[in-house]
């Protein structure tokens, strides 16, 4: 499947409806360590972001990112909204007037988003935050692509190592957001932002099957 | 969960829609994006005040806006930070020429939404400066946290910036101002029991009978240390202690003491509170010239409270007795 603007709303679309599913879920998580808000969040983003793309369908894959995350940062609030909001915001500067994609290109875009949530957050991997899942994720899609894995191999790739950065937050002691302040309280728990960011990269191999 | 609310997504609406029918006289609510004014902004030649951060922790900041202390509030959802777009609505709305200040608590979602506003409403011409609070010594301030909370000094730094701004100071004084109050004040917080934030339907944290949770925040987000429950006069010292211990305070100090309530527990205990800081204060040295007692930056439902000291010279306790009119603040007028 090519990566043009109808895949990106495919994405949204399957990406809205499995945080919806798993938005009791999320909230559990930041109950635990942060303040219980993170799936009702991004629940009512991602509606809205639905709701954007409906109606009126963005002319190229930039604009339609740039849209994503112009609604995210307007409708999620907390610190979700900033964070997946400048992801979307700085992928889609780097591929503005792009229509379809090559998977260099999606590479790039990643990065872009990547390095925004980093700046705006001030924050690396290790912290027990989403760039735990989103990091290793890019970097394995990167070498994958550049090996010469199809799409769809280096995107399994990629979330394969999502997965395993996602995971390996439950034993990190947070040291960014609101889990910090619970100190050696917050290891044993897995990080709600590495989790919905999980589920972003799942939704977006999905999508491109 | 039983709340007397009509449905959960509807919160925050309906309760600006009945601050909009109660207090007319003095704001107006603005709704999508959703943001708070006085009733007379923007007030010309006035720095103008703009706070926000996500609701449940009434009458903050709402509450707050009024003659002598806040331009305008922008309340986010149920303990989530507003959005950018309403901070820029806001600060458009209050500024009367002389440039707006952003008071905004220290939490990660809050900082980057208002740095986000703060560099629109620059893009659009108006001149805006930002102060952070951190007041809350629970909180470890290193490399290792999102640094300290900013809590109970938030109201004491708006009304005292509101009396400055009120005086005719400029933006840079205001903001200097704040600095001062932040760099004085000292709080810290413990719970009974936790909240129920509406969206979610259930307790966020669990505390048995026998047990409180010590340090917390203002969003039911667990505290750094669960202790057994003590008696009043216990946990008034194990509270006050660390913030004496941090400024540090120290004999002959002068102090405005304020005992917050966070929601759920009644002005007859936090008069039991009070009794106990006095007693410890006097101990100290430390003499209490002004106080504020009551539920004023709350965390939904929950039982516990807050102490904030503030050390006071003559310039903050002028503007502190200061007129304010405000729909959860007011004297003087």
């Amino acid at each position: 499947m090519s990566v043009d603007v109808g895949a990106v709303i495919a994405w949204m679309r399957r990406y809205a409806a499995v945080i919806a599913d798993q938005k009791g879920a999320l909230t559990e998580l930041d109950s635990a360590i942060g303040d219980a808000d993170h799936g009702t969040n991004m629940d009512r983003g991602m509606q809205a972001v639905v709701a954007k793309l409906d109606g009126a369908p963005p002319p190229d894959v930039g604009a339609a990112l740039k849209t994503v995350g112009m609604t995210l940062i307007s409708t999620v609030g907390g610190s979700g909204g900033p964070l997946y909001g400048s992801f979307f915001m700085q992928a889609g500067n780097a591929l503005a007037g792009e229509t379809e994609l090559t998977p260099q290109e999606l590479v790039r875009a990643l990065e872009a988003g990547v390095a925004g949530v980093m700046k705006i957050g001030k924050s690396t991997t290790g912290e027990k935050t989403m760039l735990d899942t989103l990091v290793p994720a890019v970097e394995a899609l990167h070498a994958a692509v550049d090996g010469g894995a199809s799409l769809g191999d280096a995107l399994t790739a990629a979330c394969e190592a999502g997965q395993h950065g996602m995971e390996a937050t439950i034993p990190m002691l947070a040291t960014k957001g609101r889990a910090s302040y619970l100190g050696e309280r917050s290891i044993g728990h897995q990080d709600p932002g590495a989790t919905s960011s999980n589920l972003l990269l799942r939704t977006l191999a999905e999508s491109l099957e | 969960m039983k709340k007397l609310i009509n449905a959960t997504e509807n919160v925050v609406v309906d309760a600006l829609a009945g601050m909009a029918a109660a207090h007319s006289d003095l704001i107006s609510v603005h709704i999508a994006p959703h943001y708070i004014t006085r009733a007379d902004a923007p007030v010309k030649g006035k720095v103008g005040l703009v706070s926000g951060g996500g609701s449940g922790h009434e009458p903050m900041h709402g509450g707050f806006v009024g003659m002598g202390m806040l331009d305008a509030a922008c309340p986010g959802e149920v303990f989530t930070s507003p959005t950018p777009d309403q901070m820029l609505e806001a600060t458009k709305a209050v500024d009367g020429g002389a440039g707006v200040l952003h008071i905004v608590k220290n939490y990660t979602g809050d900082v980057m939404n208002f740095e986000m506003a703060a560099e629109m409403a620059k893009a659009e011409g108006s001149n805006v400066e930002a102060v952070v609070i951190d007041d809350d010594v629970a909180v470890k301030d290193s490399l290792y946290t999102a640094g300290r909370r900013g809590v109970g000094a938030t109201v004491l730094a708006e009304k005292i910036c509101g009396a400055a701004a009120e005086a005719g100071k400029s933006l840079a004084e205001v903001a200097d101002l704040c600095r001062k109050v932040n760099g004085q004040a000292r709080s810290m917080g413990m719970a009974l029991t936790s909240c129920t934030v509406p969206a979610a339907g259930k307790p966020t944290f669990e505390l048995g009978e026998g047990e409180m949770e010590i340090g917390i925040g203002i969003h039911g987000e667990p505290g750094r240390e669960r202790r057994a429950l003590g008696s009043a006069a216990e946990i008034t010292k194990q509270l006050t202690d660390p913030i004496l211990e941090d400024l540090p305070f120290a004999k002959g100090d002068r102090v405005l003491a304020f005992v917050n309530g966070m929601g759920g527990t009644p002005l007859i205990e936090l008069y039991i509170v009070y009794n106990e800081l006095v007693k410890l204060l006097g101990q100290h040295g430390i003499t209490i010239e002004r106080h504020l007692i009551g539920p004023y930056i709350t965390s939904l439902e929950m039982a516990g409270c807050s102490i904030t000291l503030l050390k006071l010279d003559d310039e903050l306790v002028q503007l502190w007795d200061a007129p304010v009119h405000t729909p959860a603040l007011r004297w003087g007028v």
